[in-house]
C-alpha cells in the first residue's frame, strides 16, 4: 500500500473528464455529423461536402498555400531561432534572463497587439519604408503589408518563442565535452556544429518545428491582418463559409479536413521525434 | 590559421543572427509603445511629435471599456474553473502509470492541438442544437475547454518535481491524506498551479477563435473589437490600448516571476 500515500484517487479526474466529454468531444461529434449533411437543411446524408472540397481546385489551393505557409514560417523560425537558443545556453545568468525575457515577451503579449505592431512596421509609412526612403535606397514606398513575405516574417516573430524554448532545452542537454572532443580531434567550429550539435539537438528541432508549424497555420488573426484579403488560408476560409455564407455543412467539412491536416502534421513530427530520440540516445 | 578563421566566422555569424533575431523579437513591442504617444493622426514612424492625446481618447472609448470588461469577466471565470477542475485532474493522473491515466492525459491536452477555430465552430453548432443562445456562460465554457490544458500540464509538472518521500514522511508521522494534501502537497505545488492559471488567464483574455463564434453584440470581447477596428481603419486609439496592455502584461509577468519563478517553468 506504499503507493496510496503518493498517488491520488483517479476519481479526481472525473469533473474535468466529464466536462470535456460534454463540451469538447460532443461538439466535435456534432461538427462531424454536420459535415456529412448534403445540404444545410439536413435532408440527406453523404460525403458530398468532402468530395466538393477535394474536387475543387480553389479549395485544394487554399489547403496547399496554408500548408506551405506553415513550412516557410517554420524554416525561418529554425534559421533565426537556433542561434538565439545557442547563445542562450552559452550566456551568463544575467544575459540569460534578458534573452528569456525578450523571447517570452511576444508569447505573452496579446496576439492582436503583436500583429498590430507589424502593420505599423510594414505599412506604407512604416519604419522599413521610411528608413529606406530617407537613405535614398527607394523612391516610392514598397508594398510590404499584405504580401506573403511580410506575413511570414510577422508570423515568425509571433511563433518564435515556441521554437526557441524547446531548442534551448535540447541544446542545454548536450554535454559540452562533446564539442571539446570534436575540436581536439581536429574539427573546426562549423564542422562540429554540423556533425555534433545539430544531430544532438534534433529532438528540440522537431519539437519546436511541430509547435511552430501548428501555430502558424492556425494563426487566424495574424493571417487576416498582415496577409490582408488577397491571400486566403484555411482558418479564414472556414470562418467565411460559416459566418458570412452560413454554409454550415461545408464549413464543418473544412474544419474536419483542416483538423485532420493539423493532426497528420503533429503525428508525423511525433514519429520523427521518437525516431530522433532513439538515434541520439543510442 | 584555418581553425582560427573557422572560429571567428562561426562566432560572428551565430552572434549576428542571434542579435538580429532578438531585435526582431523586441522591435514590435517597442514600436507600438512609441507610436501610441504620437501627436499625429496616423501610425507614421517615427511620429511627428509626442502627446498623450490617444490615451485621453482611450479614456472615453466606452465600446472598448465594455469589451474589456467582458473579456476580463470571462477570463477570470474560465481561469477559476480551469484551476478547480485542472488541478484535481492533474492530481489524479500525475503519478499514475496506468493506461487509463495516459488516455485521460491525451484527452486533457487535445484542446491545445486541435485548431481552436474548428472547436469554436463546433461549440456554436452544439449550443445551438441544445437551444442555448450565446452568452457569457457559453463563452466561459468554451474558454475553459481551451485554457484548462495549461493548468493540468503545470500541475502535473509541479507534482513530478515533488519528492514522494515527503508525502511518506508526513503519513508516517500520522497525518491523514487530507492533512498531508493541505500542509505538504498544496503549498509545494502552488507555484505550478498559479503559473498554469496565469497562462490560462492570458490565453483566455487574448482568445479570438473561440470567442468569434460564441459571442454576440451583448458579449463583445476585447481582442475581437480590436481586430475589427484594425480591419476597418488604422486607429491610433488601438495603439494606446496596446500600450496599456503591454505595460499590464509586463507588470503581471514580473509579479508572477516573483511568486512562481514563471520563466523557469516555461523553459
Amino acid at each position: 500500500m506504499a503507493t496510496s500515500t503518493t498517488t491520488y484517487d483517479w476519481r479526481l479526474a472525473l469533473p474535468l473528464g466529464g466536462f470535456l466529454a460534454v463540451f469538447f468531444v460532443a461538439p466535435l461529434a456534432v461538427l462531424f455529423a454536420l459535415s456529412l449533411q448534403v445540404d444545410p437543411k439536413g435532408t440527406a446524408y453523404g460525403v458530398s461536402q468532402y468530395t466538393a472540397f477535394l474536387g475543387d481546385a480553389f479549395s485544394l489551393g487554399v489547403l496547399g498555400t496554408t500548408l506551405l505557409l506553415g513550412l516557410e514560417v517554420t524554416a525561418l523560425c529554425l534559421v533565426l531561432g537556433f542561434p538565439v537558443a545557442h547563445l542562450y545556453t552559452r550566456a551568463g545568468p544575467r544575459m540569460r534572463s534578458l534573452i528569456m525575457l525578450i523571447v517570452l515577451l511576444p508569447l505573452l503579449t496579446s496576439v492582436v497587439v503583436r500583429t498590430f505592431a507589424w502593420i505599423v512596421i510594414l505599412g506604407r509609412q512604416g519604419i522599413v519604408n521610411s528608413t529606406l526612403l530617407s537613405l535614398g535606397l527607394i523612391a516610392t514606398p514598397l508594398k510590404l503589408l499584405y504580401t506573403q513575405g511580410g506575413l511570414v516574417v510577422a508570423l515568425a516573430q509571433v511563433q518564435m518563442p515556441l521554437m526557441v524554448l524547446p531548442l534551448a532545452t535540447a541544446i542545454g542537454r548536450i554535454d559540452p565535452n562533446l564539442a571539446d572532443a570534436s575540436a581536439s580531434l581536429g574539427s573546426g567550429r562549423w564542422r562540429t556544429f554540423v556533425k555534433v550539435t545539430l544531430p544532438l539537438a534534433l529532438p528540440g528541432i522537431i519539437a519546436g518545428s511541430m509547435l511552430t508549424y501548428a501555430a502558424a497555420i492556425t494563426a487566424f488573426i495574424t493571417q487576416s491582418l498582415v496577409g490582408g484579403g488577397q491571400m486566403l488560408f484555411m482558418p479564414m476560409y472556414l470562418y467565411q463559409q460559416a459566418s458570412t455564407l452560413q454554409n454550415w455543412p461545408f464549413a464543418a467539412a473544412i474544419s474536419i479536413i483542416f483538423l485532420v491536416a493539423v493532426l497528420a502534421v503533429v503525428t508525423v513530427f511525433n514519429m520523427l521525434g521518437r525516431l530522433s530520440r532513439g538515434l541520439t540516445e543510442a | 590559421m584555418r581553425r582560427d578563421w573557422e572560429k571567428i566566422s562561426f562566432d560572428v555569424v551565430m552572434g549576428l543572427v542571434a542579435v538580429l533575431t532578438l531585435v526582431l523579437l523586441a522591435a514590435p513591442t517597442v514600436v507600438v509603445i512609441v507610436v501610441s504617444f504620437t501627436s499625429g493622426f496616423s501610425l507614421k514612424f517615427p511620429p511627428p511629435g509626442y502627446s498623450l492625446r490617444w490615451y485621453a481618447e482611450l479614456w472615453d472609448a466606452w465600446q472598448l471599456h465594455f469589451a474589456a470588461m467582458n473579456s476580463f469577466k470571462v477570463a477570470a471565470r474560465a481561469t477559476g474553473l480551469s484551476i478547480l477542475m485542472g488541478t484535481a485532474a492533474g492530481l489524479a493522473i500525475a503519478r499514475s502509470k496506468a493506461l487509463s491515466a495516459r488516455l485521460l492525459d491525451s484527452l486533457f491536452m487535445s484542446p491545445l492541438v486541435l485548431p481552436a477555430l474548428a472547436f469554436g465552430l463546433s461549440a456554436l453548432m452544439f449550443f445551438s442544437a441544445l437551444g442555448m443562445p450565446v452568452s457569457l456562460t457559453t463563452l466561459i465554457i468554451g474558454h475553459t475547454v481551451v485554457c484548462v490544458p495549461y493548468v493540468v500540464r503545470n500541475t502535473v509538472a509541479a507534482l513530478a518535481q515533488l519528492d514522494p518521500t515527503l508525502l511518506e514522511c508526513s503519513a508516517s508521522l500520522g497525518a491523514g491524506r487530507i492533512m498531508t494534501f493541505r500542509r505538504i502537497t498544496l503549498p509545494l505545488i502552488r507555484p505550478g498551479i498559479l503559473s498554469g492559471g496565469f497562462i490560462a488567464f492570458m490565453s483566455s483574455f487574448d482568445n479570438v477563435p473561440v470567442s468569434l463564434f460564441l459571442r454576440d453584440a451583448a458579449t463583445d470581447m476585447l481582442p475581437i473589437r480590436m481586430w475589427q477596428d484594425l480591419e476597418g481603419k488604422l486607429d491610433v486609439t488601438i495603439a494606446a490600448l496596446s500600450g496599456v496592455l503591454i505595460v499590464a502584461t509586463i507588470a503581471l509577468i514580473l509579479v508572477m516571476e516573483r511568486l512562481t519563478g514563471l520563466s523557469r517553468r516555461l523553459a
